[in-house]
């Protein structure tokens, strides 16, 4: 028993943070990577460091003026 | 059995809603408690997310959750990435929920509390949420194209350009009127001030951290950064006390506006990683735990309202907002009831992440009731505060004078009883010199949440502390909206003018790039400063602009929807959209008219400019204005207003007959002639 709460609360805060986490425009790495793998086998793979630069750039400025948070 | 269970459920919904509702609406004289107008706002958007939504998403726009959605057909992991329901929910919420619907309810409650509530609860249900769920479903059948393009592939390039106007025209007025709230709160408030400089070294620390130091980290450098932003809101208190270094963050209004223009010019050509990117983190969390912290606190501490009901300002002659109740209630409360806003962010990020076309109703729709929910509480907030209180902060100096004394005076004649003694206390209170005249939602706002939260957690002791706190999450917030605004008018402005000078357009080239910023700034910029030195308090002005352009947009968007749902042959449940769409328009017309043409200098700005104009031939100074020069600027910034009022006017004219010949022609059509995307069933 003791274990399942385990699992589940350790889900529950997996969401938390990947909801925080999209709320400032970075998607999960995780899942980036093995779609990645699996749709491109063998292309090069953006690191964890790089996947947080390019989506920070792209939520504030390379997006061509595309508004991301409202009043 | 659990049918039966679920009636018997979704009944006892209806009718504690209808209770409350009932409380809420028919208590004349006796205070009630602020718990009514939370369960009457709760029972409602459950009823409304379970019948009137579904209703929508089944019949109205035929969810269909075997059709593949662009996060499936395009998922490239980034952008494209279909996503948990309950994250995207909050990816959308965090994205829609801003100051606007905090700011709006706190001013119209000079109406009392009931006729805000109400529009926020039907405003919401039928008309925002409507807008939301309806633009989201739009764009998800579109690839996830923005507003702006399906207005043109649906509409016609003329109207494509029309709405981009408005888009733009928007985002100055909004910029302007944020950067005036802020402006507000901060003019001779040391304490307030000195946090809120302290956001930007704090933010830079957190920047650096995140790119150098442990990229990526956005858990690790927030906290960082909320523990330097609690040291720096503990240390104001001693700034505003030392007699040495109060001075140094004592601004006037004029400073301040003049500071935030440079600030936003600055902050908007540094890369976003320096000072953009990390308050946004900052900001944003912050907001999400101060409405969770707010809604507990009206849960534990369960308030009495001490705003009338309704208050004999409906006859439009508050000091807060001019105007009657129909327009100007509705387009104070924007935000919260109908945002045009949404619509934009229903067609930006949230679309390409929709994992099926069936989580749309929860997203499109509930997340806008749920921000509903936080404009109730705002109006929770600025209803528990004495109603003397409230005008003491929302009336501008003009009206009650620079002293607690002439204040008490004013207001207590208005009939709302307060003696000086109460006004000097409250300013004590919150640790400030002065509350009068904290015109801009923000102070009344961090007022009542102290009030709320120091019950709470901390009395009489933290009062000055939580008010502080809710002064520096507003500007916080607001100081991201400005920076991120700046460059996304800044990306319009080079590609409006761009179409013309193609050189302007190249977003790679530094000159251009500044050269647009600072159209960009110069814009927004010039509202501002004609608000502060506005001596009726500048908000009495931009408001009800802000909130003609937002309901504008958000017609546009319902006119978008209307015309979608005739070129699908899906006419006969078109009043889903018309009836709001139409609301708004008579609106947003009738506000813009009364704006303009009124009689009533207060109110309208031809009559405004020509009663200066008189005085001003006979070379006589009226007040506000303090030379013949001050009288010149006041005639020439009401010519702006009108201008302005007309073009937003005009705007909605121009697409209301965009979509009514878009319908003509649909109808003529006897084919589907929406331009869908294809459907690709889900594997």
């Amino acid at each position: 028993m003791p274990q399942m709460q385990a699992s589940i609360l350790s889900k529950i805060v997996h969401t938390l943070t990947k909801t925080a986490r999209l709320m400032v425009g970075i998607p999960d790495y995780q899942t980036y990577v093995v779609h990645h793998q699996n749709a491109h086998p063998g292309e090069p793979v953006m690191s964890r460091e790089d996947f947080f630069r390019e989506r920070q750039a792209r939520r504030y400025g390379a997006n061509g003026g595309k508004i991301s948070r409202c009043c | 059995m659990t049918e039966l269970r679920a009636k018997l459920g979704w009944t006892a919904i209806a009718v504690l809603g209808a209770a409350s509702l009932g409380i809420v609406a028919l208590s004349r004289g006796e205070t009630i408690n602020a718990i009514w107008l939370v369960a009457a706002a709760i029972c409602s958007y459950l009823l409304a997310n379970r019948f009137y939504a579904r209703f929508i998403a089944d019949r109205v726009l035929c969810i269909d959750p075997e059709r593949q959605t662009p996060a499936q057909r395009f998922n490239d992991g980034l952008d494209y990435c279909p996503t948990d329901k309950a994250v995207l929910f909050g990816h959308h919420f965090a994205a829609i929920a801003g100051a606007g619907p905090l700011v709006g309810p706190v001013l119209a409650a000079q109406m009392g509390y009931l006729p805000g509530t109400l529009w926020l609860i039907a405003g919401v249900v039928f008309a925002g949420a409507v807008q939301d769920l309806v633009i989201l479903w739009a764009s998800v059948r579109r690839d996830g194209r923005s507003l702006g393009e399906m207005i043109r592939s649906e509409l016609g390039e003329p109207a494509g350009t029309v709405s981009m106007i408005g888009v733009l025209v928007i985002m100055v007025i909004l910029l302007a009127v944020l950067a005036l709230v802020v402006v507000k709160a901060l003019a001779q408030s040391p304490w307030a001030t000195f946090t809120v400089a302290m956001t930007i070294p704090i933010a830079v620390v957190m920047g650096v951290y995140g790119r150098y130091i442990r990229p990526g980290r956005i858990g690790e450098m927030s906290v960082i950064g909320f523990a330097l932003l609690m040291l720096a809101l503990v240390f104001g208190r001693h700034v505003a006390e030392d007699p040495s270094l109060a001075p140094l963050f004592n601004f006037s209004g004029e400073q301040l506006a003049l500071m935030l223009i440079a600030y936003g010019f600055i902050a908007s050509v540094l890369p976003v990683w320096a000072l953009l990117a990390p308050r946004d983190y900052l900001s944003t969390f912050l907001k999400i735990g101060t409405i969770v912290g707010l809604a507990l606190g009206i849960f534990i501490v369960l308030p009495d309202l001490k705003m009338p009901a309704v208050t004999k300002f409906i006859d439009g002659s508050g000091p807060v907002f001019s105007g009657n109740l129909f327009p100007f209630l509705f387009i104070t409360i924007a935000c919260g009831a109908i945002s045009g806003f949404h619509a934009l962010i229903a067609s930006g990020t949230t679309p390409k992440m929709l994992d099926s076309e069936a989580n749309a109703r929860v997203i499109g729709y509930g997340a806008m009731l749920m921000e509903s929910f936080v404009a109730i509480m705002a109006i929770v907030a600025a209803s528990i505060l004495d109603p003397g209180l409230y005008f003491a902060l929302n009336s501008p100096a003009a009206l009650i004078g620079t002293s607690p004394e002439t204040a008490a005076t004013a207001i207590s004649g208005s009939g709302f009883a307060i003696t000086p003694d109460m006004l000097k206390e409250a300013a004590v209170n919150v640790g400030e010199t002065t509350i009068l005249s904290r015109t801009g939602g923000a102070p009344t706002l961090a007022m009542g949440m102290s009030e709320i939260l120091s019950s709470a957690i901390g009395g009489r002791m933290l009062m000055a502390f939580w008010y502080h706190f809710a002064i520096l999450f507003e500007a916080l917030f607001i100081l991201t909206t400005i920076d991120a605004g700046t460059r996304v008018a800044r990306f319009m402005i080079q590609d409006l003018v761009g179409t013309i000078i193609p050189a302007f357009g190249a977003t790679k080239s530094w000159s251009a790039n500044i050269a647009a910023t600072a159209i960009a700034v110069t814009a927004w910029g010039y509202f501002l400063y004609q608000g502060v030195v506005d001596p009726l308090g500048g908000i009495n002005t931009l408001w009800p602009l802000f909130g003609i352009s937002n309901q504008m947009l958000a017609c546009i968007a319902l006119i978008l929807g209307t015309v979608i749902l005739f070129k699908m042959k899906r006419e006969r449940y078109a009043w889903v959209t018309i009836t709001p769409a139409v609301w708004l328009g008579l609106c947003t017309l009738t506000a813009a008219w009364q704006k303009v043409f009124s009689e009533n200098p207060a109110i309208g700005f031809l009559s405004h400019a020509g009663k200066f104009e008189a005085a001003f031939a006979a070379s006589k100074v009226l007040a506000p204005a303090k030379s013949l020069a001050d009288m010149h600027r006041i005639v020439l910034n009401d010519y702006v207003n009108t201008a302005l009022t007309a073009l937003l006017g005009a705007l909605v004219i121009a697409m209301t007959c965009f979509g009514i010949a878009a319908i003509m022609k649909a109808l003529a059509d006897p084919d589907i002639s929406a331009r869908e995307t294809a459907i690709v069933p889900a594997e």
